[in-house]
C-alpha cells in the first residue's frame, strides 16, 4: 500500500524520495484517467477544498480547480481581490474564520515566502502549497517533471538548463531541487544580478552565458522576466536582456536534437522568449499545462488518504 | 538602610577583585568593602556560592513608552529588566512620539522615576522624528539626562549629517550609538543573505550592508575623535573592522546581542519561518557567531546588550516578510551567556562582567559598574548553579517573541539591588 507520508504538500525540499515517486506515477495514472472519461472520481466527494489565491493566477488555479472538481470535491474560491483581504484582514484571521467551515483541504498561493507553513501551524487542513512568494511552486514542478518524463522517460543524466529570473522565482527553486533528485544535470543560467547567493546548495551548476547552458541541453526552460527588475537596476533594458539571454531559434541551435523547450508562462514574448521558439516544433508548453491537471488531481488524491492501489482501480473502471 | 551581603564571590574588574569579600551596603551608597564585615544587626544576604558583582546595565532596550504601551511600558520593562539582573537599561528613542526633544526625555525620566524598578537611561534620537534629515535637540535632551544619542532602527544615511551629530556630541560629553546598515543594500531584506535566504526564498540582508555602514562611521569617528559605538555588531567583517580601528587608536567601542552570540541564520530554516527568529541585524552565520564570540575574548567588542525589542503576538503571527523585527531579551540575556560562554569558559567571569556593567557604564559616563566604596550600590548577585528552562509565559515583559523559549540554563541572576535597595529576588 503506496501512501503519502506528508500531510502537506509545502515545497519539494519538504518532501522525501518515496513521496516523490509516489506524486509521479499517481500524476501519470490521472493522466490516464483524465484522457479515458470525463467521468467523477469519488475520492473527495463530502470534503471541501479551499483555493486560496491571494496572488492573481489564471493556469493554476483553474487546473487546482479542474482537479478538484474531477475528484468531486465541495470547492469554494477565494480571491484576495474579492474578499475581506481588501478590507485589511491579515491571513491569520482569514484562515481562523475559514476554520469554522472545517476545509479539508487548502491550496494557498500568496506573495510572502512561507505563508503556506505558517497555515498548518493555524489550522487544522491539509496545506497544498500552489506558489509562495520567492520559495517554492511544488506542484508546478510535478508537472514540469512529468512533462519531461512523458517524452523522455527518466530525468536521469538529461541536462536540463533553467534560463531568466532565477533570483525570483519559485518555480526554477522547485523545478531545480526536483529535477536533480530525478537525476538531472540541472543547469541555471541568467545575468549574475538575477541569479542568487547559493542557489548551487539546492543541485544546479550556474552560468551567466546562454550558450553554455543550452549547448547539448535536452530541455531549455525560459522564466518569465517582470518588467518592474527593470527599476531595480537588474539590468539596463529588455532589448539588452533579449539580446544577451533570449530563448531564439539560433540559440537552439546548440542544444541536443529533439530538445524540449519549457516555460512555465504567462510568457513575455520578444523577452525571454521568441515566438517561433514558443510555438516552435520543440515546444511542450502546452503539454505542461495539460498536465497541471494530472499532477494536481494526484496530488489532491493521495493528500485525501487514498493510496496508489485505489488510484490504479479507479484508472482500470474507468477503462472498462 | 544598611545592608550586608556576605561569603559571595565578588567579581569588580573596576577594582581588580575576584575573590571572596563582604559588602555592607549604607544609604544606597557601598559603605565597605572587606573580607570579613561583622554587622550584626544589619540585614544579610548570604552569598554563599554567588558571584556579586556591580549591577548590570543593559546599554540597548526598547521599553515602548511613551506610544506603545500595549507592547511594553517602563513599569513592565523595568520588572522584566530587574528580573533578568539589571540594574540599569538604556531605552531607545524609537518611541511615539521619539525621543528627539526635552519634553520627551522629561517625561520618560518623569514615568522611571515614578514607576522604574531599575534605573532607566534615555537615548535621544540622532535625527527629527528618526528621518535623517536634520539634527534632533541633542543638546537640550543631554541637558535633560540623556546619556547618548542613536536613530536605532535606522542607521543615520547622510554622512555629512553623521559628521555633523559627531562633531558636535564633542561638546557634549557622550557617544554616538549607531545602528550600521546601509539601507540601500539591505532594503526589503528580511534575513541574512546567502544559501538559506536563497533556499527559503526570502529576501537577504548581506552583510556587507552592515560593513559598508561600520566602515564609514569608524573614518567618520577618526576624523572628529568623536566616541562610535556601534550598535548590535553582527558581522564578521564588522568585527574586524572595529579590530582594526582600535588598534589605530579610533574612538570606537561595540556591543553585541545574546541572540547573535548563540544563534545563526540556520535557526530560521529548523524552524521554518518562525517570526521569533527575524530581527534586525539578522542571525548571520555560523561563522558570523564564532567571529563575535572572537571579538567579546579580545576585547573587540565591548559590552553585550540585549535588543529587547517587544512586538505583540499578533504581529508577531503573521507572514515572515510581514511580521515586525525584534526579539525580547532583558529575561533571558544573562541566563543565556552564562550557560553558554561563561560556564564553557569561553568568556571569563571578570570579563564577562566587564562586558556587563563596567564596559557600558564608562562608554556611557555613568558612575555604576563598580563596587568602590563611595559608589552607589547597584549589584547585581548571580547563581551559577541555579537551573532554568526559558519559558515565556514567566515572563514580566508584556510581549513574549522570544527565539529561546525551552533553551536549558544553567546560572542566572540571583538578586538585583538598585540604590541599596533589593528590587528582584529569584
Amino acid at each position: 500500500m503506496k501512501q503519502l507520508k506528508n500531510s502537506h504538500i509545502l515545497g519539494i525540499g519538504s518532501l522525501d524520495s518515496d513521496d516523490i515517486d509516489l506524486i509521479i506515477e499517481a500524476s501519470f495514472i490521472c493522466k490516464k484517467i483524465l484522457a479515458q472519461s470525463s467521468r467523477k472520481l469519488d475520492a473527495l466527494k463530502g470534503r471541501t477544498v479551499v483555493n486560496l489565491f491571494y496572488e492573481s493566477s489564471t493556469r493554476t488555479r483553474s487546473s487546482f480547480e479542474i482537479a478538484e472538481k474531477r475528484l468531486s470535491a465541495e470547492v469554494l474560491n477565494f480571491a484576495s481581490s474579492t474578499s475581506s483581504v481588501t478590507k485589511g484582514e491579515t491571513l491569520v484571521d482569514t484562515v481562523r474564520n475559514l476554520q469554522s467551515m472545517a476545509p479539508d483541504i487548502i491550496v494557498i498561493r500568496h506573495s510572502s515566502s512561507g505563508a503556506p507553513h505558517l497555515l498548518t501551524r493555524i489550522c487544522r487542513a491539509s496545506v497544498i502549497n500552489a506558489g509562495d512568494g520567492m520559495h517554492e511552486h511544488p506542484t508546478q514542478a510535478f508537472l514540469d517533471a512529468v512533462t519531461i518524463m512523458e517524452k523522455r522517460k527518466s530525468l536521469r543524466g538529461l541536462k536540463i538548463a533553467i534560463c531568466g529570473d532565477i533570483r525570483h522565482s519559485r518555480v526554477a527553486r522547485s523545478d531545480i531541487m526536483l529535477f536533480s533528485r530525478l537525476g538531472a544535470q540541472v543547469w541555471v543560467c541568467g545575468p549574475p544580478t538575477l541569479i542568487p547567493i547559493g542557489i548551487e546548495s539546492i543541485g544546479c551548476q550556474v552560468t551567466y552565458q546562454m550558450d553554455e547552458a543550452v549547448e547539448g541541453a535536452d530541455v531549455v526552460m525560459g522564466l518569465r522576466i517582470q518588467q518592474e527588475r527593470l527599476k531595480e537596476a537588474f539590468f539596463p533594458s529588455i532589448k539588452e536582456y533579449f539580446q544577451l539571454y533570449g530563448l531564439t531559434v539560433d540559440r537552439l541551435q546548440k542544444a541536443s536534437r529533439n530538445v524540449l523547450v519549457m516555460h512555465p508562462g504567462p510568457m513575455n514574448r520578444g523577452v525571454e522568449i521568441d515566438s517561433e521558439v514558443a510555438d516552435g516544433p520543440y515546444s511542450v508548453i502546452l503539454d505542461q499545462v495539460t498536465n497541471g491537471v494530472a499532477a494536481r488531481m494526484a496530488i489532491l488524491y493521495l493528500i485525501a488518504g487514498k493510496t496508489l492501489e485505489e488510484l490504479r482501480k479507479e484508472a482500470d473502471e474507468t477503462a472498462d | 538602610m544598611k545592608l550586608l551581603i556576605k561569603n559571595g564571590k565578588v567579581v569588580d574588574p573596576a577594582n581588580r577583585k575576584n575573590g571572596p569579600w563582604d559588602i555592607l551596603v549604607e544609604n544606597g551608597i557601598i559603605a565597605k568593602v572587606a573580607k570579613r564585615i561583622r554587622a550584626p544587626k544589619v540585614k544579610t544576604i548570604d552569598a554563599g556560592g554567588m558571584f556579586v558583582c556591580p549591577g548590570f546595565v543593559d546599554m540597548h532596550v526598547h521599553l515602548r513608552e511613551p506610544g506603545r504601551e500595549d507592547k511594553e511600558t517602563i513599569d513592565t520593562g523595568t520588572q522584566a529588566a530587574a528580573a533578568g539582573g539589571f540594574t540599569g537599561v538604556v531605552c531607545m528613542a524609537n518611541t511615539d512620539p521619539v525621543n528627539d526633544s526635552e519634553a520627551v526625555t522629561r517625561y520618560i525620566l518623569e514615568r522611571a522615576r515614578h514607576s522604574g524598578i531599575t534605573r532607566v537611561f534615555p537615548c535621544g534620537s540622532v535625527t527629527k522624528g528618526l528621518k535623517g534629515e536634520s539634527l534632533a535637540a541633542i543638546g537640550e535632551m543631554a541637558r535633560s539626562g540623556i546619556v547618548a544619542i542613536s536613530d536605532d532602527g535606522y542607521s543615520v544615511g547622510n554622512a555629512q549629517l553623521m559628521r555633523r551629530a559627531m562633531e558636535y556630541c564633542l561638546a557634549l560629553g557622550i557617544p554616538v550609538l549607531d545602528h550600521c546598515e546601509n539601507a540601500e543594500l539591505a532594503a526589503g531584506g528580511v534575513m541574512n543573505e546567502g544559501a538559506i535566504s536563497t533556499r527559503l526564498g526570502l529576501r537577504g540582508v548581506p552583510a556587507v550592508a552592515e560593513e559598508v555602514q561600520v566602515s564609514r562611521n569608524v573614518l567618520l569617528a577618526e576624523l572628529t575623535r568623536c566616541h562610535l559605538h556601534i550598535q548590535h555588531i553582527s558581522t564578521k567583517g564588522g568585527v574586524e573592522i572595529v579590530r582594526s580601528a582600535k588598534k589605530r587608536k579610533v574612538p570606537v567601542s561595540a556591543e553585541v546581542t545574546p541572540h547573535h552570540l548563540l544563534l545563526s541564520e540556520d535557526c530560521i530554516e529548523a524552524q521554518v519561518y518562525d517570526t521569533n527568529f527575524k530581527m534586525n541585524p539578522p542571525l548571520r552565520t555560523k561563522e558570523d557567531v564564532l567571529a563575535l564570540r572572537e571579538g567579546l575574548a579580545d576585547g573587540t567588542i565591548d559590552c553585550i546588550a540585549s535588543d529587547h525589542a517587544p512586538h505583540g503576538l499578533d504581529e508577531k503571527s503573521q507572514e515572515f516578510e510581514i511580521a515586525p523585527f525584534g526579539v525580547i531579551g532583558l529575561e533571558t540575556a544573562v541566563g543565556v551567556v552564562f550557560s553558554h560562554l561563561v560556564r564553557t569558559r569561553q568568556i571569563t567571569m571578570s570579563r564577562y562582567v566587564e562586558l556587563q556593567s563596567l564596559n557600558p557604564c564608562q562608554i556611557l559616563h555613568l558612575p555604576y559598574g563598580t563596587l568602590s566604596e563611595g559608589a552607589p550600590a547597584d549589584i547585581t548577585i548571580l547563581d551559577p548553579l541555579k537551573k532554568t528552562v526559558v519559558d515565556k509565559s514567566r515572563m514580566r515583559s508584556k510581549c513574549r517573541n522570544t527565539p529561546f523559549e525551552g533553551m536549558n540554563l544553567t546560572g542566572g541572576p540571583a538578586m538585583t539591588i538598585v540604590g541599596g535597595k533589593i528590587v528582584w529576588t529569584a
